[in-house]
């Protein structure tokens, strides 16, 4: 695309345009070598992909849509009968339609359906666990803020505590605390939970930095100690940003308790990969409606009260954090 | 400083009222707050049996796996027979075929067994004497059990026929009737580099470099680079090759997923942002299919595409590329809901048609944001990747599990850890420098 540089230009014209020119072509230049990188990363990564897959895309695409197949039920009414464990009438004494089975009995007749009661309890991992984040990553945040601490050696073993925390791999803490215990809600808890203490103690002593010192100097003119500095100058005024943050947390929580438990945490995830592996039409459809309606829902309730603590800032970067 | 006089501090508090009587409910909250989440807890413990669980844990594993993550043990067998006591190794010791290490001394039919400085095991015959930091507990071997002489130290326990004396980190010996069992044990990784079937095995560092460059073939069929390689990629205790095409899949289902999303979610943030498709059915049907997308779970999607593509990174890729495709055209489409108009008139002004506009008005203010996001999550998923592998969608994830449930494999999983770790830590920092260079040091 190189122009002719016009003789109407008076020399420095000439020598301006002749400069622009050459900047534009050494862009272009770049952009051209940065785009075939890419390309090659991208054609190399696809390939690689198909060569490792247990099945090649061309021969799997027309299978693209099975899943689909795998969630229409006989009829439209099963669905309801699967979510709420009442009898179905093709019950042929297989798994498959055996919803009764599963029934939690509270008391006499009255029963909790099976995958409200495991979609409680994927739901309690994800919030206890993100209050067991919220107390330790609060209790460990102050040591790592800058305005705060002054030792530098404090400040550096919070912090890369708090990374070592954030940087292990959940499926490690899980599969650890697996052994040790056995399967179960418990170790996914121990995963979600560490895993949050890190999380949320980064961005929790980044709000502390950024925190206004004012109120923290007025406490410090009157006596005020280290403690009470922390308690009545920074909490009160980062307190909502931490709910915020809890929040966000919160979302992303449910989905990785629910991941989880799909390799052995418990909870809906397990369901949810037995009834897919088992061909459970039904059931599958049941378990992904309810997380659907879950997940939605917790995200709503969760932006609605965010948007209430702290305003549009909440908003600031999409939805997720890790 | 002057203290404050009694009509002064009434004086405040009739002034601000609000501050030092605030109505009862809000003198309380925090009390009703602290109250509901103890009570929560408790629920969860009693829903969890959080207590039960605890206590039946088997903790004093937890040392044992902890120990297992960097160091490894070497197991032999002293057996004394009327005739002669002999020493042996499991078939596929870490020591190879014909193991000759120095801890273990023989000397007719007295076998001795060092576990460091001060600790050792003395067997001689039916008698076995072992020594732990100056104190020394014999034990006899009878037909119908071992019979320690003496008071028990506290590092010996005995269980019916069967003593047991324990040297902290450096091992154990089982004292049983006709036998000892040795566990002894190292800090390290055995055999990392080459396992013990290798030639290469068991040779220094200098030794292999002149076998490679100089020496004579091993394998008449290939050279010996090429054998070391090959040995190297095939260790049959820490599969490096296995390890690392599955660290590759991980890496590249981030990549892809991230990348595919971006570009797919793109052209389509365009349609759901208010303001620039004022369509309203248009936005409102992308915004809805965004959600969808972002809703139903990663883990969802992956089960469901393990079953279309077979277990393997492309099940992965697109897990990650319809989730991200949501949550990306989420971000994006608010991005261009906020970006700042005077361009887009500007470029109109001058009679672009509105392709143009879009392209000469909206991308240059978005694109860096836009590439700072992506990076972001591909960051992420680099970290998500790994979890969703274990349900089968490709990648290390699986592999992880699969050595944890063992139980036996932990020095594997601590691998496959500081693998995992190091990749997260290379691009967690390049996303960050090219981040840095994208939006200005202040941004992230």
């Amino acid at each position: 695309m190189s122009r002719a540089i016009s003789a109407e230009l008076s020399a420095d014209g000439i020598q301006i345009e002749r400069h622009w020119q050459e900047l534009a072509a050494r862009r272009r230049a770049y952009s051209w070598l940065i785009s075939i990188c890419l390309l090659v990363a991208v054609a190399g990564s696809l390939w690689f992909a198909n060569e490792s897959n247990a099945g090649k895309f061309f021969d799997r695409l027309p299978h693209f849509f099975d899943f689909a197949g795998d969630l229409i039920p006989r009829d439209g009414w099963e669905v309801w009968r699967a979510m709420f464990d009442l009898p179905s009438p093709y019950f042929d004494g297989s798994m498959k339609y055996d919803y009764p089975e599963g029934r939690v009995y509270l008391f006499g007749g009255f029963y909790f359906p099976e995958y409200f009661y495991k979609m409680l309890e994927t739901l309690n991992i994800a919030i206890l666990s993100t209050l067991v984040g919220f107390i330790f990553g609060f209790l460990l945040c102050f040591l790592a803020a800058k305005n705060l601490v002054k030792s530098k050696l404090i400040r550096f073993a919070a912090r890369r505590y708090m990374e070592i925390l954030r940087a292990f791999p959940e499926i490690v803490i899980a599969g650890f605390f697996a052994a040790i215990l056995s399967l179960g809600p418990i170790p996914a808890m121990f995963a979600v939970g560490i895993h949050t203490i890190g999380a949320l103690g980064k961005l929790f002593f980044e709000v502390v930095e950024n925190a206004d010192m004012k109120a923290d100097e007025g406490l410090r003119a009157v006596g005020a100690n280290w403690f009470e500095r922390v308690g009545f100058g920074i909490v009160p005024q980062v307190m909502p940003n931490f709910m915020s943050y809890a929040l966000l947390r919160l979302e992303i929580n449910v989905r990785a308790s629910t991941i989880i438990g799909a390799v052995g945490g418990g909870g809906i995830g397990e369901e949810l990969r037995l009834s897919i592996g088992r061909g459970h039409q039904a059931k599958t459809l049941a378990i992904v409606l309810l997380l659907l309606v879950t997940i939605i829902a917790v995200d709503q309730f969760s932006a609605w009260l965010r948007r209430r603590l702290v305003g549009n800032q909440a908003f600031a970067f999409g939805g997720k954090q890790s | 400083m002057n203290a404050l006089s009694s009509a002064a501090i009434t004086d405040f508090e009739t002034r601000h009222p609000a501050v030092f009587n605030p109505p009862v409910w809000k003198r309380f909250m925090p009390l009703l707050i602290g109250a509901g989440i103890v009570l929560y807890v408790v629920y969860c413990w009693w829903f969890f049996s959080i207590g039960a669980v605890l206590s039946s844990g088997q903790w004093q594993r937890a040392e044992l796996y902890a120990r297992d993550w960097v160091s490894y043990a070497v197991r032999t067998t002293v057996r004394m027979s009327p005739t002669a006591t002999t020493v042996t190794y499991p078939r596929f010791s870490e020591l190879g075929d014909n193991p000759k290490p120095d801890w273990v001394v023989q000397n007719g039919n007295n076998v001795a067994i060092s576990f460091g400085a001060g600790k050792s095991l003395d067997i001689n015959d039916s008698r076995v004497i072992a020594t732990r930091n100056g104190e020394s507990l014999t034990v006899l071997i009878a037909a119908d059990g071992a019979k320690p002489q003496g008071a028990l130290p506290e590092w010996a326990t005995l269980k019916e026929d069967q003593v047991t004396v324990t040297f902290g980190f450096a091992g154990q010996a089982d004292i049983i009737p006709e036998r000892v069992v040795v566990s002894r044990r190292f800090p390290g990784w055995a055999n990392f580099v080459f396992d013990t079937n290798s030639p290469f095995w068991n040779k220094s560092f200098g030794e292999v470099a002149s076998m490679i460059t100089s020496g004579e073939r091993i394998k008449p069929e290939m050279s010996n680079a090429a054998l070391a390689f090959d040995n190297i990629w095939y260790n049959s205790s820490w599969q490096h090759g296995d390890v690392w095409t599955k660290l590759m899949q991980t890496i590249v289902m981030a990549f892809m997923g991230t990348l595919l999303a971006s570009l797919v979610s793109f052209p389509l943030a365009f349609i759901a942002a208010r303001n620039i498709m004022p369509n309203f059915f248009a936005n409102q049907i992308t915004k809805r299919f965004f959600d969808f997308l972002r809703s139903v779970d990663m883990l969802i999607w992956a089960l469901f595409f393990t079953r279309a593509f077979g277990p393997g990174p492309l099940a992965g890729i697109s897990a990650i590329f319809f989730t991200d495709t949501g949550t990306l055209g989420k971000v994006y489409s608010e991005t261009l809901e906020n970006i700042d108009d005077k361009q887009r008139e500007g470029v109109k002004s001058v009679g672009a048609s509105p392709l143009n506009v879009q392209r000469y008005g909206v991308v240059p203010q978005v694109l860096p944001v836009f590439a700072s996001q992506a990076l972001y999550f591909w960051e992420s998923n680099t970290r998500s990747a790994t979890i969703i592998g274990a349900v089968g969608a490709g990648g290390i994830g699986l592999k992880l599990w699969e050595a944890m449930r063992t139980n036996t494999n932990w020095h594997n999983v601590a691998y496959m850890v500081v693998l995992i770790l190091a990749v997260i830590f290379i691009f967690d920092n390049i996303s960050n420098a090219l981040r840095s260079r994208l939006m200005g040091r202040q941004q992230h």
